[in-house]
């Protein structure tokens, strides 16, 4: 008999349907994937089987969720709010994406996970702090006496979301939740809490219902797999099955359009010549200190030095806080560099004065990763993606429309649109209003700081896909920064691997990621997920923590165009 | 947290002197003093005699220079109407004004942020909308008609009150309930959208998740956090209820504080006791919002452990 059983459940919110007769099995012990994009309603499934969904707007408008449990089954949806409370945190638990806002900042770890002893063991205050300590200790946090005096500001993201396990798993839950719990993680980061995830589960012998959007992950942990569509289910079937022969569209789709490692690179574009030459370039962030406190700084890009060819995509990867976004924004003097030189397309950009800038940034252009918040709400579309034209005097203003026109076909959007507002368009149409922006100044190279990172992977393809398209088409160059080092491959045809400020490794694509040189960039490609529920690492190896590069190495040339940092073990 | 403390109080003292210095020009500039003492048709002579006597024939650099002379005495110098030490004057008044002060904050603390909870959990329903109805009315009342309405009704009318001066615990009730008619009002609202911030956040989710009370979740995760923001305001607030509060209320209810004093030295070109009993109001303004400071890195602790 299954552990849980999911009936024709339907969910609304207001008057759309959210989940639609949707239908599954949890077993006892076992890991079922509940995938989908955005908007397809595996959160607000997850979300009703805690009964918390009317708390976020929703309501269950129809169907049965049964937990099956010794006593006999309980309809989840027939229960008051008190056996509720007993239920959550004690018999089914849940974590949630976002480790970073879903622990309290001002109560201490310890009180936060105390806190569910003292609810559903009813310790005392100093046998639960144990307890927390215990549990602290047993999801592998290091120095767990410690963290229970700490605040989770203190904590690192990964060891946030040890936190968060911790506080689900201290009753040993039949059932936990995982929604989306890896997804605001790095991907070594990830790659130790799936791992976790796993080695509890064998531990306790619960059951888990993995939420998310990402297939790697799903080949990673899950035994059986259900694939959401606004709200249905269009297929279900044992993991390896799916991968192997997806029956739906839909999977099939999603499946083809998931970012593989080793599927391959664009060929590099012959003999091009230099558009930017980045040299020994550093930038320091001076935390000034209030009244009466000293400064610090950091240097968050210390000595990097980097080249892009005409028509050229190079891929910056690396985790979040290496300093990729901050390279990127100094390369463009929006961070003011501390040293170094840059050389974009023959120009000094260093010694550039104020006008000069200007007259450089019209070859330069940038696109963000949030497109919700990098495209003014007030200006209508074709103000919008003509702006950097309008302020570089490109364009006159009889012309704008007209070239708004052209810019929104160019990213392959109706020209019909321009007298809309951003708020009219999905993400990924918003993604391509802000190529369509950049373009209009006809620029030689677009620095894209995470451009796919917050749409789905189908969106995203198309997106990748479409900046493809416009470098053969214009011979634009890119410089494509990334956290995901499949996306990197997919668009990039040399690749810089960035770890704490400076590039450990550059080369061309397939070289770096065929045979890495560095460390890290080993270490990062471990932990990236495989797509194939055939090859999963039955226990992923610990992986060892890469020691900070040593100030002062030079890059040696290990292979042609390959550079790897001189102190790589 | 000791350096936080260290770093409130040395702004403490650089705030007062800045203040300080600001009220003696600032008095200066507003009229001599020798007509309000005596009256009108003195002597050429006598007018001489007098400025002499009270000091102010030395160029306004070297009264200055005076004036912080007579902090290091403790006296403050002598009060223009009074001939008596400053400091006296000003000190009999300070406990009247400061009790009807705690009492005015105690009552705002006590009503505002049960009723701006309420507000937010029944946000949807009409208790939420009676409250903030309420709350409108209040913020939109002068305190001044709050008080004379009240004393028609509650001490002419009805006689159950008394109006004048502070001997028994009957005669705090209208005069703290004017002080803190609009601050209550004020921090209902504000209170409400903090909780209401508070409410929609993730660990509010991760709270209930975990299977805990109701009251649990509202006030030990939903409150702590807002707590944080009300205490910010909250010291603001108080600092105008202090400053500007006091002086309606105390001239109203004739009320023996900092406040009625104010108006008074200020009407006689009192320089002495008015530079003092601005200085007074303002010190207490400084440590209340001092003590907030400290208060608010305690509630916070990216800022307790300095890395805000």
């Amino acid at each position: 008999m299954p552990l849980l059983s999911v009936r024709n459940l339907k969910v609304a919110f207001g008057a759309t349907e959210a989940v639609r007769e949707l239908s599954f099995d949890v077993p006892t012990g076992g890991t079922l994937a509940l995938v989908g994009e955005s908007g397809s309603g595996k959160s607000a499934t997850a979300l009703s089987i805690l009964r918390l969904i009317e708390r976020e707007g929703g309501r269950i408008a129809g169907g049965t969720i049964t937990l099956h449990e010794d006593l006999g089954p309980v309809d989840i949806t027939a229960l008051d709010e008190p056996s509720l409370r007993a239920l959550r945190g004690n018999r089914i638990s849940m974590i949630f994406q976002e480790p970073m806002t879903s622990l309290n900042p001002v109560l201490t770890v310890g009180n936060q996970v105390a806190e569910v002893f003292i609810r559903h063991r009813y310790m005392s205050n100093r046998q639960a702090l144990a307890a927390a300590r215990d549990a602290l200790d047993s999801v592998r946090m290091p120095d767990p006496q410690r963290r229970l005096s700490q605040y989770p500001h203190e904590l690192s993201g990964g060891l946030r979301q040890r936190v968060m396990i911790a506080m689900a798993l201290a009753c040993r839950p039949r059932l936990l939740i995982a929604d989306e719990p890896t997804t605001a993680l790095d991907v070594t980061t990830q790659a130790e809490i799936l791992n976790l995830i796993r080695e509890l589960q064998a531990e306790i012998g619960m059951a888990v219902l993995f939420i998310t959007h990402d297939m790697g992950v799903v080949a990673e942990i899950a035994d059986r797999i259900v694939v959401l569509r606004d709200g249905r289910k269009v297929e279900e079937g044992a993991v390896a099955e799916v991968f192997r022969a997806p029956r739906h569209a839909y999977s099939q789709q999603l499946m083809a359009a998931t970012p593989k490692l080793g599927s391959g690179s664009p060929a590099a574009p012959a003999g091009a010549a230099k558009l930017l030459e980045v040299r020994d370039l550093t930038t320091r962030f001076t935390v000034r200190g209030g009244f009466l406190e000293e400064r610090r700084s950091i240097d968050a890009v210390r000595g990097v030095s980097l080249s892009l060819g005409r028509a050229e995509t190079l891929g910056l990867v690396g985790e979040s806080g290496c300093g990729k976004s901050t390279l990127a924004r100094s390369i463009l003097r929006l961070v003011e560099p501390a040293s170094g030189g840059i050389l974009l397309d023959g120009q000094d950009v260093m010694r550039a004065g104020r006008v000069e800038l200007r007259a450089l940034r019209r070859h330069a252009q940038m696109v963000f990763q949030d497109p919700y918040a990098s495209l003014n709400p007030r200006l209508p579309v074709h103000d919008l993606v003509t702006e950097p034209a309008r302020i570089h005097g490109v364009v006159t203003a009889r012309d704008q429309r007209d070239l708004a026109a052209t810019l929104l076909k160019s990213v392959g959007l109706e020209e019909d649109v321009v007298d809309r507002y951003p708020h009219q368009f999905s993400g990924g149409q918003r993604q391509r209003l802000c190529i369509a922006r950049a373009l209009s100044v006809k620029p030689k190279l677009i620095v894209a700081d995470e451009p796919v990172s917050a749409l789905d992977v189908s969106i995203a393809r198309q997106v990748t896909d479409l900046m493809l398209e416009l470098q053969q088409r214009e011979g634009i160059s890119f410089l494509f920064i990334s956290h995901d080092i499949a996306v990197i491959e997919r668009v990039s045809h040399r690749i810089a691997v960035m770890y704490r400020g400076e590039i450990v490794e550059t080369g061309p694509s397939q070289a770096v990621l065929r045979d890495p040189r560095h460390p890290y960039t080993r270490r990062l490609l471990a932990s990236v997920p495989r797509t194939d529920p055939a090859g999963r690492r039955a226990f992923v190896q610990p992986l060892p923590a890469v020691s900070s590069p040593q100030p002062g190495a030079r890059l040696r040339e290990a292979a042609p165009g390959h550079f790897v940092r001189e102190n790589a073990a | 947290m000791v350096r936080h403390i260290a770093r409130t109080l040395a702004k403490m003292i650089i705030t007062l002197f800045v203040i300080v210095t600001l009220v003696f020009f600032a008095t200066r500039l507003s009229g001599d003093p020798i007509n309000y003492v005596v009256g009108q048709g003195i002597t050429q002579e006598d007018r001489e005699l007098l400025t002499r006597y009270y000091g102010l024939d030395a160029s306004i650099w070297e009264q200055y220079v005076r004036f912080l002379g007579s902090f290091v005495d403790g006296q403050f110098g002598l009060s223009f109407v009074e001939r008596r030490p400053v400091a006296d004057i000003v000190a009999e008044r300070v406990w009247p004004s400061l009790q009807l002060l705690l009492s005015g904050i105690a009552l705002t603390i006590l009503v505002a942020i049960p009723l701006g909870i309420l507000a937010a959990i029944h946000r949807k329903s009409w208790i939420g909308s009676a409250v903030m109805t309420v709350a409108f009315i209040g913020y939109a009342v002068p305190n001044f008609v709050l008080a004379v309405f009240m004393v028609l009704v509650f001490a002419f009318t009805l006689n159950w009150l008394p109006v004048v001066g502070n001997s028994t615990p009957w005669h705090f009730i209208m005069p703290t309930i004017t002080l803190s008619g609009a601050l209550i009002a004020a921090l209902t609202r504000f209170t409400r959208n903090a909780m209401l911030d508070v409410l929609s956040q993730d660990f509010m989710r991760t709270a209930r998740a975990k299977g805990l009370s109701e009251a649990v979740v509202i006030l030990k995760h939903g409150f702590s956090n807002a707590s944080i923001t009300i205490l910010s305001v909250l010291g603001l607030q108080i600092a105008g209820l202090a400053a500007a509060g006091n002086v309606v209320v105390e001239a109203i209810f004739a009320w023996p504080g900092i406040g009625a004093l104010l108006v008074n030295a200020a009407i006689l070109r009192d320089f002495p006791v008015l530079q003092f009993a601005v200085l007074a109001v303002a010190f207490a303004v400084i440590i209340v919002n001092g003590v907030i400071d400290i208060a608010y890195a305690y509630a916070d602790p990216r800022i307790r452990l300095g890395r805000a």
